[in-house]
């Protein structure tokens, strides 16, 4: 998400008092940058002084990097956690058919829920996924975040498909798997109904 | 006011180190750990004179802050307790006369056996290269990583942990660079090792070798930006110009020459001597004792020929 706080609202009323009520567009924000400079600031607009320089500056960057003048910041705050919340990408490392073409396009699916009290996903964790225009349910094998020790950490957020009953809907996983998994999974089994184990089956390898 | 009189008469007696330092800062390839650099022109022969001068302690070697770096304290003064510190030096060589800890550095390939309630044989080994090591006293630390079925899979071990079976050094080496995390960024054959690599021994007294290899790192985006950390063991990175420039406009070349600083970050030769004396004797028996033991358990079953 992107980090929008008081000082980018100034920014954005900047911006708008800057360019008439209607102009919006891009274009006639840059045509206006051109000419203004601090006096024209002062004059015209109620500023203190300690925004003045932040808003220069701000300025200055949108007249060299025009592109990012629809940004409120230039970087993103909750990629650095390595959490795995909504609209997080997900890496399919099972061999079902969907998961694959979807990873093969480079489109890889996105997690729509994250069936936890916390909406932060872990090892263990069931998701909901968009995947080529469908939700299918997954459960994360390996994440990217920093673990406790004897956890393994991966490279990637690893996903295995599944369906409503637990069962995989691919026939092998190809990546190296958490040992923590097996221990995860059968506590989290219902007795006769949702069966998560089925999935260790298909596990070449545990780290 | 008294505090700063007694920091400042610690400086003072801590001076000559550092100021040798500095004149090795220059030649000096590669600084291991963030304590005190090894001076090269004070060598172990002077430090073993200077000893037999007083005559009454043990004579302890330099190289010990490399070797053993965990039982050198947080060297952050808030963090300070020398009741505590002492019990936990007491811990360590416990258990360390339980299982070996090996001596290993940054770049290193290590084989750690860990008890794991959740694996079927309930213990796991996992190989990997150390890509970092820190944390002192019991909770010192180390992190592994790998590239297993073109997955890189990363483990945070903590050495002292009653956990932990079994250390084992498969290649004994140092790297260019204090930390490696420069690796999860470089192309994966730089950290794929073999799960069942065979160890390999280094002749008795030999030094620890340099590995001068140069990673080649994957194409932005990164974990870090690597152009602003001086890392040696990285090959040219091939950004355009402004990001050097900007490298040179954040970097703060003269914290190097930041005496204070130093002195902040590091224990003093002088405490780490005495922490040295205390424990010296011990780990050296060990370390004779696992010599002994060593000898007896590689005996070679002849094979059957023909």
């Amino acid at each position: 998400m992107n980090c929008k706080g008081r000082m980018d609202s100034k920014f954005m009323l900047m911006a708008d008092l800057l360019c008439d009520k209607a102009a919006t567009t891009t274009a006639m924000l840059r045509e206006k940058l051109k000419t203004c400079t601090v006096e024209y600031i002062t004059n015209n607009f109620d500023v203190e002084s300690i925004w003045l320089n932040v808003i220069m500056k701000r300025l200055s960057m949108w007249r060299n990097f025009p592109e990012l003048m629809n940004v409120g910041r230039t970087f993103h705050t909750s990629s650095v956690c390595g959490h795995i919340i909504k609209l997080t990408r997900l890496r399919v490392v099972d061999n079902s058919e969907i998961g694959k073409q979807a990873m093969a396009e480079g489109k890889p699916p996105k997690c729509i829920h994250i069936y936890n009290k916390k909406g932060v996903g872990t090892i263990g964790d069931k998701v909901l996924v968009a995947v080529k225009g469908e939700k299918k349910k997954g459960i994360i094998v390996g994440v990217k975040q920093n673990q406790p020790s004897l956890i393994p950490k991966f490279d990637s957020n690893n996903v295995v498909l599944i369906d409503d009953t637990g069962t995989p809907l691919g026939t092998r996983i190809h990546v190296p798997i958490p040992q923590i998994l097996r221990t995860i999974l059968k506590e989290k089994n219902v007795v006769k109904g949702v069966d998560y184990t089925k999935l260790l089956a298909l596990a070449t390898r545990f780290v | 006011m008294a505090l700063w009189c007694r920091g400042v008469q610690r400086i003072l007696v801590d001076v000559r180190p550092i100021f040798s330092l500095f004149q090795t800062i220059g030649n000096t390839e590669y600084s291991s750990l963030s304590s005190v650099s090894r001076p090269e022109g004070l060598g172990s022969d002077e430090a073993k004179e200077a000893k037999t001068v007083e005559g009454h302690k043990p004579i302890v070697p330099l190289e010990c802050r490399f070797v053993y770096p965990e039982f050198l304290p947080d060297p952050r003064l808030d963090h300070r307790n020398s009741l505590r510190e002492k019990l936990e030096r007491m811990d360590m060589l416990n258990r360390r006369a339980h299982i070996d800890i090996p001596e290993f550095y940054v770049g290193s390939i290590l084989a750690v056996t860990s008890s794991n309630s959740h694996a079927p044989e309930k213990s796991s080994r996992f190989v990997g290269i150390c890509i970092q090591r820190g944390g002192c006293g019991l909770r010192a630390s180390f992190i592994l990583r790998n590239v297993i079925d073109h997955q890189g899979v990363e483990m945070f071990y903590e050495m002292y942990s009653p956990v932990v079976q079994k250390i084992e050094v498969l290649r004994l080496e140092k790297r260019l660079d204090n930390e490696l995390l420069y690796l999860r960024d470089a192309l994966p054959e730089y950290s794929t090792f073999q799960l069942d690599m065979e160890p390999e021994f280094l002749p008795e007294g030999a030094p620890v070798p340099v590995n001068p290899i140069k990673v080649k790192l994957k194409p932005r985006p990164w974990l870090e930006r690597w152009e602003r950390q001086e890392l040696k063991g990285v090959q040219d990175l091939g950004l355009p110009e402004r990001f050097y420039k900007r490298a040179a406009e954040v970097a703060r070349p003269w914290e190097k020459y930041d005496l204070m600083k130093e002195y902040r970050a590091s224990i003093p030769a002088e405490e780490q001597e005495e922490i040295f004396v205390e424990v010296y004797s011990q780990l050296q028996q060990l370390e004779v004792m696992r010599k002994k033991m060593k000898r007896r358990r590689t005996f070679v079953r002849p094979k059957k020929m023909g």
